[in-house]
């Protein structure tokens, strides 16, 4: 292989366009219309049953508004955050799971490719389209939870309780993200969007299902017969959840519960001695809960980048022709 | 004149395959050049190259003065490229589906309107402009593609198989079409294996062979190459055997029986008047004497005939 001159012109060259007709052609698309309704279903049941049972609430809770989210009502057993925790990763497998594959199988993708613009343009702003419509249809259910808990709660958030709402949008986005660039990373590795659909759901299904066995396996595999100090419970412990927190739906999951849940002190692993002189059930304020959440972030942000990058590497080896 | 596209050796590896052989390559201004050969040959990845579109393993390619490998951009800014049954967006119009095109082209938004509607009025698609695309059928599909190419104003047109799997009237459309860009001063570079339609259109002609350029040329340098310089035809004729009255002809070379009255004569130069005096003394009726102009289609198949033999 010859030395490959360095390439001119800016990769970006093309983004705008590619990224407005993925998200028109999302925006407008019967798929998506099938996962909206999806979400809304989803969504819409944990949240109406959780209203119902704050409305009896009596004690006073300065946090009620950020409830909606978290409690898990006695009917259903399931809260909003978790049916979010299931749903966002197959509304972005939905979204990416044939963006790359099928401009193949159209045959579109070399007279696309044949215009000028690299190949990061086409790839970027496939994501980002696909990025802002899941983004788009996230801030649409949240508004329609706010907007209801406004109006069968009868109180007005407080500021505090919106910024945390934010974050917690923004780390479902993030987590879309991961999905997202995982569907992403499948199309660009298979011709058939079949294929790529179904590893891309059996990925899902094996971070959900599969997971938490196989980890605890692991952890118990690895831990001696009989602990014999506080250090190896806890080395144990911490193996454990270090195992688990390799599937996004954990680190998802435990950041939302860091940003809803203003009582939350720690996202891992506590010895009751360490909890001493700690006020119990007292809140704390944002900039902490943000502290502590940020690695379940910035984890979310690198594995979405990380993904992508790798989706990036194949689709640049990728031969064009049929 | 000047070339828009030189190749110097351009070579492309599969593995330890030679998929193109170190070929030389120059395309003039305006003409019309046939890459020719049988499937897998070269002449897609030969293409592909021009445009940046893979890797280039050895030698160089330059396309109106620019490396296709460091300066795709601007290749692909003046080079059209209709691949091999082009695709477009089902769920988009025929219009919609240039509109996107003319945003990657970032030609201005006061332009392109005008400019798609004239490109579709010259492939004759301009009263489907509004019709999706999943409702044409291959031709239509085939002339978007090339309107396309008008839209975009290229210099140069690459044409990979364009009719290919397309009826007889399409394709005659078809070469209208790609013979109207040159009169508009593209350039055209096609590949193809349907021989007798593209030599219709092309002023020069590349035949590959295993990744390399077997003969180059016009077609009639072609057929002297490999057919022999001569003036072959057709003598059709009843009551008389041709071969025994031509016997004695000068400059009658052969005379071949193809069929029941029927014979191919070849000659070193045009004896068509005095074969046919011949005949008729003979007392023969003559009912046809045509000059036969040499054909792409035996060219390739003496050549390929030729090679496997050498093999």
């Amino acid at each position: 292989m010859p030395r490959s001159a360095a390439r001119t012109g800016s990769p970006f060259t093309g983004l705008g366009p590619v990224f407005m007709k993925e998200l028109s052609d999302h925006l407008s698309s019967v798929r998506m219309l099938v996962l909206t309704l999806f979400v809304i279903v989803f969504g819409a049941l944990p949240v109406g049953f959780a209203l119902q049972d704050l409305r009896n609430v009596v004690v006073s809770d300065p946090y009620l508004f950020l409830r909606i989210f978290t409690v898990t009502p006695e009917r259903v057993g399931l809260s909003f955050i978790l049916a979010l925790n299931f749903i966002i990763p197959l509304m972005a497998i939905g979204l990416g799971f044939d963006s790359v594959n099928s401009e193949f199988n159209r045959r579109t993708l070399s007279r696309v490719l044949s215009q000028p613009i690299y190949r990061d343009a086409l790839l970027l702003g496939k994501f980002l389209g696909g990025l802002v419509t899941l983004a788009v249809a996230l801030v649409a259910l949240w508004l329609i939870v706010l907007g209801s808990g406004l109006l069968l709660l009868g109180l007005p958030p407080r500021g505090v309780e919106v910024a945390r709402g934010v974050g917690f949008l923004i780390v479902a986005i993030a987590y879309g993200g991961v999905w997202l660039a995982v569907a992403m990373l499948f199309s660009v590795i298979f011709r058939s969007t079949a294929t790529s659909a179904l590893c891309a759901l059996g990925l899902w299904l094996f971070f959900f299902i599969l997971w938490p066995m196989i980890a605890s396996a692991i952890t118990i595999g690895f831990a001696p017969a009989q602990v014999t100090s506080i250090d190896q419970y806890v080395a144990i412990q911490e193996l454990g959840l270090a195992l688990q927190r390799l599937s996004p739906g954990t680190l998802f999951s435990e950041a939302v519960v860091g940003l809803l849940n203003p009582e939350t002190r720690t996202l891992g692993f506590m010895l009751p001695q360490q909890m001493r002189g700690a006020i119990p059930e007292a809140p704390l304020p944002l900039d902490q809960s943000l502290i502590l959440i940020w690695p379940q972030l910035t984890g979310l942000i690198a594995s979405m980048i990380v993904l992508f990058a790798v989706a990036y590497i194949v689709f640049q080896r990728e031969e064009v022709r049929a | 004149m000047g070339n828009v596209i030189e190749a110097r050796g351009l070579l492309k590896l599969y593995g330890s395959q030679r998929a193109v052989d170190a070929i030389d390559l120059d395309i003039h201004r305006g003409e019309i050049f046939g890459l020719l050969g049988p499937n897998g040959a070269g002449k897609t990845t030969t293409i592909l190259m021009m445009l940046g579109l893979t890797e280039i393993s050895g030698g160089s390619v330059q396309v109106l003065g620019f490396n296709p490998v460091s300066e795709p951009l601007e290749v692909k800014r003046r080079v059209g490229y209709l691949p091999d049954s082009v695709g477009f967006y089902d769920h988009m119009t025929a219009r919609e589906n240039l509109q996107y095109t003319a945003r990657l082209l970032d030609i201005p938004r006061s332009q392109a309107g005008r400019r798609i509607m004239e490109a579709l009025e010259s492939v004759k698609l301009a009263d489907v402009a509004g019709k999706r695309v999943a409702t044409f059928s291959r031709g239509m599909r085939q002339r978007l593609g090339i309107a396309e190419i008008v839209m975009k104003q290229a210099e140069v047109a690459i044409l990979d198989e364009p009719t290919s799997g397309l009826d007889p009237h399409a394709t005659f459309e078809l070469l209208e079409m790609i013979r109207g860009l040159r009169r508009a001063g593209v350039a055209v570079l096609l590949s193809s294996h349907l021989l007798d339609r593209v030599q219709s259109v092309c002023d020069r002609v590349a035949l590959f062979n295993k990744g390399k350029i077997a003969l180059m040329g016009t077609v009639v340098e072609l057929a002297n190459q490999v057919l022999g310089a001569g003036h072959p035809f057709l003598v059709e004729a009843q009551g008389t055997d041709v071969a025994v009255a031509l016997r004695g002809v000068e400059g009658v070379q052969t005379v071949v029986p193809e069929g029941e009255g029927a014979w191919r004569v070849m000659a070193d130069r045009d004896v068509r008047a005095a074969a046919a005096q011949r005949i008729v003394s003979a007392g023969g009726s003559l009912t046809r004497l045509a000059d036969l102009q040499p054909s792409l289609e035996e060219v390739y198949t003496r050549y390929f005939q030729e090679a496997r033999h050498a093999a």
